[in-house]
């Protein structure tokens, strides 16, 4: 943090929301953005790690083609555990809800959310779900896989499929909440001035997000309701035997599903706008064009959910047009990737450890985008689909591009979260061991895929095991690359050195205000730019000399 | 180390004309792939190295109005050149989907019973199969395919192909080996606690070595002529059967034809419709013919209807007043 240094130092401490109250009943009745943001931000870290143990488990247990430390059984509980947890409750929520929740009023100039109230209910009922989930763990866990496929989920699980239902079902109320309150606050309380296109792109990401999470979620409701329906009374929408359609539960489950891909990319997006351009010094390439794209990604990605099915006996001419229309979505994709490279342009850029998490999170969204490219093509998805391949795939958009991000955002934003500074060395070296021991990991599993290595699978054929090896040893340098920020960071909370109000020039609203934010987020209203990142990097060449 | 080289680069083989074009796709997709991630990498690289602060670079960024025209330009080459591409990705893999989607009339039918946790396979002549699935050589195999429980799913990476298995429902999936020899067969749809072991194997083999292979199996009485005796244990005979004087249709040379229905649509009379009209007769009426047959649902098994189908597919070519069942052996 070399700018840092020559800021003029922070000002004595003052009152803020930190120090508005510190009992544990003050921030459990808070209806502050910001400490919801933060009960948020403990809560996922902790489901983080739940998921992040037992993908570690399926791990050590793939080092070998034969069972070693598990059962089938408790095999497919654990990736089930990790698909649930990590979907629901730590990927949906991390942006919108820790750094979306802090930061949606702050850009906009609020003092709160529209709804502060719903705000601290959404917690709650988020809380609640997740009490579900950890209840059906100790009871035992799931086995159906996160996806609840019929007729497995209703007639042949014998596990505790209905908690884990009703854990989710729950968390989607909290998810539709939060998404309401950003809705009304981006349109209700931007600060006079502040049209929509001097908006950052962070909170059309955000705004983009919860319009889809207002949406698609009821949808998912109803799907887990109809699933729960039929395993406890035997309603027959999705069983054959009774005239119902077990594909029928894969069109509703992806109608909700696909554009959930979407909830977890698109604020992955506008953090890496905000911090590309940050470091780069240089307003972002095609402002217009990025926030457009954003609408598009969202308004497409309704209308691609069956590409999960070409396979699953859906009609030709449907899988034509989710063909088509899933290669159309990912123009808005590409242009991105191209607008963020070619803001680097002429730039005058620093490495910073938010600046390392972007720029890896570009190149594993990049490589996670092409090969979708691959399954979106009906010919390669009826090769590839549900095999490795699709696993890679998925993890290079959701870790690779979305975790990436959310680390990038809470390393660009923790010193005006908490005021305090973290480790320059310690938290670019974890940004690299995060980018090595991801590719290690995940890169292999494009290659099993390709030779035919279905996901899912205990067991494997000898051949796999030397690409399953170099997965699990990538894995647990993934592993310790996660600890690492578990670490600084909360070294950095309890002892780090002061931040200043602005410590890496950016230009947004909430670097006007102090670090960490009073109570009312601005002491005196912030003014409003003309353009949003009014970077200038001849300047800040010159800043330097 | 050459262990370890191929352990990475042992692709499975391609053992059908259709698997060596899906290659071709992925050679396409992967080559255009890789240059532009290798493209994209190297140019983010280049702007890191050459713009990091402290370098004494040109750093002027032109003025509003003129940056606002070139970006519109550049913006609109990297809209077009990637849908350019997308498109020729879109057709190509289409039009592979086409052959997967479209069995050959001529293709031999083998039946596949998924369960948990196996694969059971009958054959035309009544020679039956666990996890091994026998097929000759160079010539289209059509795999009419139904699960008792949960959705499996027929998945050959030699072949490049897959298809779930549905209860309920027939799925099809053909392919035409020409390449012998044994090919690992995988479950590809998560089916439950064993769902990794539901593997198995395909055998290709030469005709005659098929033709000796089916022959081999006990004497068992072959699927269709089981068929016959359904068709008449469940009385289906008595109003399909050629002396009936119901006003039923005869089924013999329907299979594989277009049947006109009531509503004026045409259905194929296949798989499907047998398995339909069996379980839910008043839907999808022909043309001329009253709704009076009655439901067998409950009464049939999975493994009646296949005999029932396979009984059916036997009267393909006959004429509707040859005696039924007088063809069989």
């Amino acid at each position: 943090m070399s700018t840092a240094i020559a800021e003029p130092a922070a000002p004595e401490p003052q009152s803020n929301y930190l120090t508005n109250g510190y009992s544990l009943w003050s921030w459990l009745t808070t209806t502050d953005h910001k400490r919801i943001a933060i009960l948020y931000g403990v809560t996922i870290t902790a489901f983080f790690f739940i998921g992040g143990a037992a993908a570690t488990l399926m791990r050590l247990e793939l080092v070998s083609p034969t069972p070693i430390l598990m059962s089938a059984g408790t095999y497919n509980k654990l990736f089930t555990a990790h698909g649930v947890i990590m979907v629901w409750f730590f990927l949906i929520p991390s942006i919108p809800a820790t750094l979306g929740n802090f930061l949606i009023p702050l850009m906009v100039g609020a003092k709160d959310v529209a709804l502060p109230r719903v705000n601290l209910l959404s917690w709650y009922v988020f809380a609640l779900g997740g009490c579900f989930v950890i209840v059906t763990l100790i009871a035992g866990g799931i086995d159906t896989g996160w996806t609840f496929y019929t007729p497995y989920s209703t007639r042949f699980s014998q596990t505790q499929v209905i908690y884990g239902l009703v854990g989710v079902f729950v968390t989607g109320f909290s998810s539709i909440m939060t998404g309401l309150n950003f809705i009304v606050t981006v349109h209700r309380l931007r600060a006079p001035g502040l049209t929509w296109f001097r908006l950052p792109l962070f909170v059309w990401a955000i705004y983009a997000t919860s319009i889809i999470l207002v949406l698609a979620t009821p949808v998912l409701a109803m799907t887990l309701l109809l699933l729960a329906m039929q395993r406890v009374f035997g309603l027959g929408i999705f069983d054959a035997t009774l005239g119902g359609d077990p594909v029928l539960f894969q069109h509703m489950f992806w109608f909700y599903s696909h554009p959930a891909v979407y909830i977890m990319v698109l604020p992955a997006m506008g953090v890496a706008s905000e911090v590309i351009t940050c470091f780069a010094r240089k307003p972002v390439f095609g402002y217009r064009t990025m926030a457009y794209a954003i609408a598009a990604i969202a308004a497409f990605g309704f209308m691609v959910w069956g590409h999960h099915m070409f396979v699953a006996g859906q009609s030709l001419y449907a899988s034509l047009v989710f063909s088509f229309l899933s290669y159309i979505v990912a123009i808005p994709s590409a242009i991105k990737v191209f607008n963020w490279t070619a803001t680097l342009y002429k730039g005058s850029i620093t490495f910073e450890a938010p600046m390392l998490y972007a720029l890896g999170f570009v190149g594993l969204f990049l490589i996670g985008g092409l090969t979708g490219l691959y399954l979106a093509s009906l010919g390669m998805d009826v090769d590839l689909s549900r095999t490795y391949f699709v696993v890679a795939h998925f993890h290079y958009i959701m870790v690779g591009g979305s975790v990436m991000a959310y680390f990038a955002g809470l390393h660009f934003w923790w010193p005006k979260i908490t005021g305090k500074l973290y480790s320059e060395s310690g938290s670019r070296l974890a940004a690299i061991v995060i980018f090595v021991g991801f590719n290690l990991t995940f890169f292999p599993q494009f290659i099993l895929g390709i030779e035919g290595m279905p996901r899912r699978y205990f067991e494997y054929s000898p051949h796999f095991q030397f690409l399953n090896i170099l997965s699990s040893a990538g894995a647990s340098i993934l592993a310790a690359g996660y600890v690492l920020p578990l670490i600084y960071l909360t070294w950095s909370a309890l002892h780090g050195a002061r931040a200043p109000d602005n410590p890496w020039g950016a230009k947004g609203l909430e670097w006007q205000t102090r670090s960490p934010p009073p109570v009312e987020n601005f002491d005196a209203p912030p003014s409003i730019p003309e353009r949003p990142y009014d970077y200038d990097p001849e300047a800040a060449e010159e800043a330097r000399r | 180390m050459m262990q370890a080289t191929e352990a990475i680069l042992a692709l499975p083989a391609a053992a059908t004309p259709y698997a060596d074009k899906v290659d071709g796709l992925f050679w396409a997709l992967t080559g255009v792939c890789g240059f532009v991630t290798i493209g994209i990498t190297l140019t983010i690289a280049y702007f890191c190295f050459r713009y990091r602060r402290g370098t004494p670079v040109n750093r002027k960024l032109p003025d509003l109005a003129s940056g606002k025209r070139r970006s519109r330009r550049i913006e609109t080459v990297w809209i077009l050149v990637p849908l350019a591409f997308f498109f020729i990705f879109f057709g190509w893999g289409a039009r592979l989907y086409y052959i997967y989607d479209d069995p050959p009339r001529n293709a031999l039918a083998i039946y596949v019973t998924a369960k948990q946790w196996m694969w059971k396979v009958e054959h035309s002549n009544g020679r039956r199969e666990i996890n091994e699935l026998h097929v000759p050589v160079d010539r289209p195999i059509k795999l009419v395919m139904t699960s008792q429980d949960v959705i499996h799913d027929f998945y050959v990476p030699a072949f490049r192909e897959k298809r779930d298995v549905l209860p309920g429902r027939y799925t099809v999936l053909w392919f035409e080996p020409t390449l012998r020899g044994v090919y690992p067969l995988r479950c590809d749809e998560y089916c439950g606690t064993a769902h990794s072991l539901m593997t198995g194997t395909v055998y290709v083999m030469s005709e005659g070595d098929y033709g000796r292979w089916l022959a081999s199996g006990s004497e068992e009485p072959t699927l269709a002529r089981l068929g016959f005796d359904r068709f008449r244990e469940l009385g289906c005979s008595g109003c399909h059967g050629p002396s009936s004087t119901l006003h039923a249709p005869s089924l013999a040379g329907l299979y594989g034809r277009m049947v006109p229905l009531a509503d004026g649509t045409f259905v194929r009379f296949d798989e499907a419709y047998i398995r339909d009209k069996i379980l839910q007769p008043a839907k999808q009426i022909p043309a001329g013919y009253a709704n009076d047959m009655p439901s067998f649902q409950g009464r049939v098994s999975q493994q009646d209807i296949l005999e029932l189908t396979a009984f059916l597919r036997s009267l393909a070519n006959t004429s509707p007043d040859v005696p039924q069942g007088n063809h069989l052996p």
